[in-house]
């Protein structure tokens, strides 16, 4: 089982393949990935010394080009595909249609894995990017039960990778517009979601704050109450005369327990989320699931979960909570 | 111009249901789509429920299309999908690529609803390949957009299937594995009680100064302005929109429809009777200019 860790930027990468990651994946500095924040991500020049660095140490880079481009802008995506296969990434990780079978036919021998912004939950859309774009593998949406996850792995006709850690869409992938329907940008089209220049701060006499997007209150927080990034959907707001995260708190996936279960059902890839967060995020979380894979590894019937493993990880988690999320029913 | 009324997207009981589509089928709609697209435990109504109410609307003289979830989890999601598809005398709105697939499999030609992501003149096109007859553009995708997938659509020589568009109605704006509305009645999802049928527009949610903003339909999150796009029928026309979509909702359903078919048939566009969409011009769908 591999994994597959966040480079948002080259200091992060090389952080990451010393940690133990067996990929990492990236992202070009523009509107072709989904984490296309200021300050993020790689030029050519960036890529080209990552790949040459992981693949000294016989490690992959996997590169994020999973946005959905309109007409006008299709050729860019395009582009960003060509320049990909020029560089040399292992996979490229895809989730718009045409972008896809573009890859698929230029680049036939560059492999493509279907993003997690494709949306795709069952055996019959994974089959269907498998016969039409030749996947050699999809990242799932956060959506499954781990029951859910087991079976699909059964009927799949592609090897799945599966969101290990990281902060926790609620919406699933590719098919959330709460951003666009405040802000007028969002993951699919720009990459983003909430994204900063819309955010504002406000502290108020009693030393309260208050944050909205785009002149919407998603929260206000009493002196010392702990405040997180405003996305809308983990937000506090008035439902029925009552104020709560409506949608979802700030918290962090965490699938740790979990692992041994992933890991029989034949998940081959285990994904960390987190290209914005530094290079001390992801030499924590990568280095923390390297030696729990390589335990569960050497002896998959002893292994048993450590408590300094959980602590570490939830030292990096947002709201330092975490939750087992979609993949424990209890979560839906 | 065409009007549909597009899927019941929140859940009414059964009597409610079978008498508001009865109304319809007098209506001055030329489609009507028809099925559960938000949750699989709605049940209300089965499938041969729908498929009985599909035959008196198309006795009616409506085109009817069967619609079908956004997302699939289960199994026996994917089997209730396949039934659908197979049942072979209506066309299917696929809201998911597992409908695509079935549809391709079955030779079934199917309609792209709004959650299908179509971007761009070539995901539309190999769609078409798939047997896409229609689509139904998401809600991100406004004037503009469409406007440059149709050009490029006609600079490569490739025919536009018919092109519909969401005229009137809450948007839906995503969707979870999670139940917001048990969330919200704190109840457990496999113990939801089916509540949301106590919410027949949906449960409302406002920003913590009372700002009224989205609205919690089960799995579904939903604008909460009604958009209208009456006022930019002109526009409609001049982008070649063959069908202009009305959302269900528990109250006026009637009147919505006659506003919009006087309105087809005039040549001055109606004044607007519910909120801006903002997507459609490019900015914030909630309607608000872009700082």
């Amino acid at each position: 089982m591999q994994l597959v860790c966040p480079a948002g930027n080259l200091p992060a990468l090389r952080v990451a393949i010393d940690a133990g990651a067996d990929a990492v994946y990236a992202g070009f500095r523009d509107q072709t990935n989904a984490r296309a924040f200021p300050g993020l991500n790689f030029d050519a020049d960036e890529l080209r010394q990552g790949i040459a660095y992981a693949h000294a140490r016989g490690k992959q880079v996997y590169l994020a080009l999973n946005t959905y481009p309109d007409s006008a802008r299709l050729e860019y995506w395009e582009g960003a595909v060509d320049h990909a296969a020029e560089l040399g990434v292992d996979a490229i990780i895809a989730a718009e249609m045409g972008v896809l079978d573009y890859a698929c036919r230029r680049h036939p021998r560059m492999a493509r894995h279907l993003s997690v912004q494709g949306s795709a939950t069952t055996a019959a859309a994974l089959k269907y990017a498998y016969e039409r774009f030749g996947i050699a593998r999809a990242v799932l949406p956060r959506v499954l039960s781990v029951q859910q996850v087991e079976r699909l792995c059964q009927s799949s006709p592609v090897p799945l990778e599966v969101f290990a850690f990281g902060s926790l869409c609620i919406m699933v992938e590719g098919r959330c517009q709460l951003s666009s329907y405040v802000t007028g940008m969002s993951p699919n089209r720009h990459g983003v979601c909430s994204p900063a220049r819309f955010v504002q701060w406000d502290e108020h006499p009693d030393a309260s704050r208050t944050v909205r997007l785009n002149g919407v209150l998603i929260d206000r927080f009493a002196e010392h109450e702990a405040a997180g990034y405003p996305t809308v959907c983990k937000g506090r707001f008035e439902v029925g005369g009552e104020i709560f995260h409506a949608l979802e708190e700030p918290t962090s996936l965490n699938t740790l327990e979990l692992l041994p279960r992933l890991a029989r059902a034949g998940v081959v890839a285990l994904k960390i989320e987190g290209r914005q967060r530094g290079a001390a995020y992801v030499k924590a979380v990568a280095g923390t699931w390297r030696r729990a894979i390589d335990r569960y590894q050497a002896d998959p019937a002893r292994w048993v979960l450590d408590d300094e493993w959980q602590q570490a990880l939830s030292a990096h988690a947002e709201g330092q909570q975490t939750t087992l999320g979609p993949y424990h029913r209890a979560w839906h | 111009m065409k009007l549909s009324l597009g899927p019941l997207q929140y859940f009414w009981p059964r009597q409610q249901t079978l008498d508001f589509y009865r109304d319809v089928a007098a209506w001055p709609l030329d489609i009507v789509y028809l099925g559960e697209t938000v949750c699989s435990k709605r049940r209300e109504l089965r499938l041969q429920d729908w498929l009985m109410l599909a035959d008196e609307l198309a006795e009616a003289g409506k085109q009817v299309v069967l619609s079908t979830l956004a997302l699939i989890e289960a199994e026996s999601e994917l089997g209730a999908l396949r039934r659908q598809v197979q049942q072979g005398r209506y066309l299917i709105e696929a809201n998911d690529l597992s409908a695509v697939q079935l549809c391709r499999e079955n030779g079934v030609a199917f309609v792209a609803g709004p959650s299908l992501n179509i971007y761009n003149h070539r995901a539309l096109a190999m769609l078409m390949q798939d047997g896409l007859m229609r689509w139904t553009a998401g809600v991100e995708q406004g004037r503009q957009l469409i406007g440059e997938l149709r050009d490029a659509m006609r600079a490569q020589g490739e025919p536009m299937p018919e092109l519909e568009v969401i005229g009137w109605g809450r948007l839906p704006l995503s969707f979870s594995a999670r139940c917001f509305t048990a969330r919200a009645l704190d109840l457990p999802k496999d113990q939801c009680g089916f509540r949301c049928i106590e919410h027949p527009d949906g449960l409302p949610l406002a920003t913590r100064e009372g700002r009224s903003f989205l609205r919690i339909n089960g799995i579904q999150i939903q604008g909460e302005e009604i958009t209208d796009l009456g006022p930019e029928l002109p526009e409609l026309r001049a982008l070649g929109v063959d069908v202009l979509r009305i959302y269900p909702q528990a109250q006026d359903g009637r009147a919505i429809v006659e506003h919009f078919d006087l309105a087809r048939r005039c040549v001055e566009p109606p004044p607007r009777r519910g909120a801006r969409n903002g997507y459609w011009h490019g900015g914030p769908g909630m309607g608000v200019e872009a700082p």
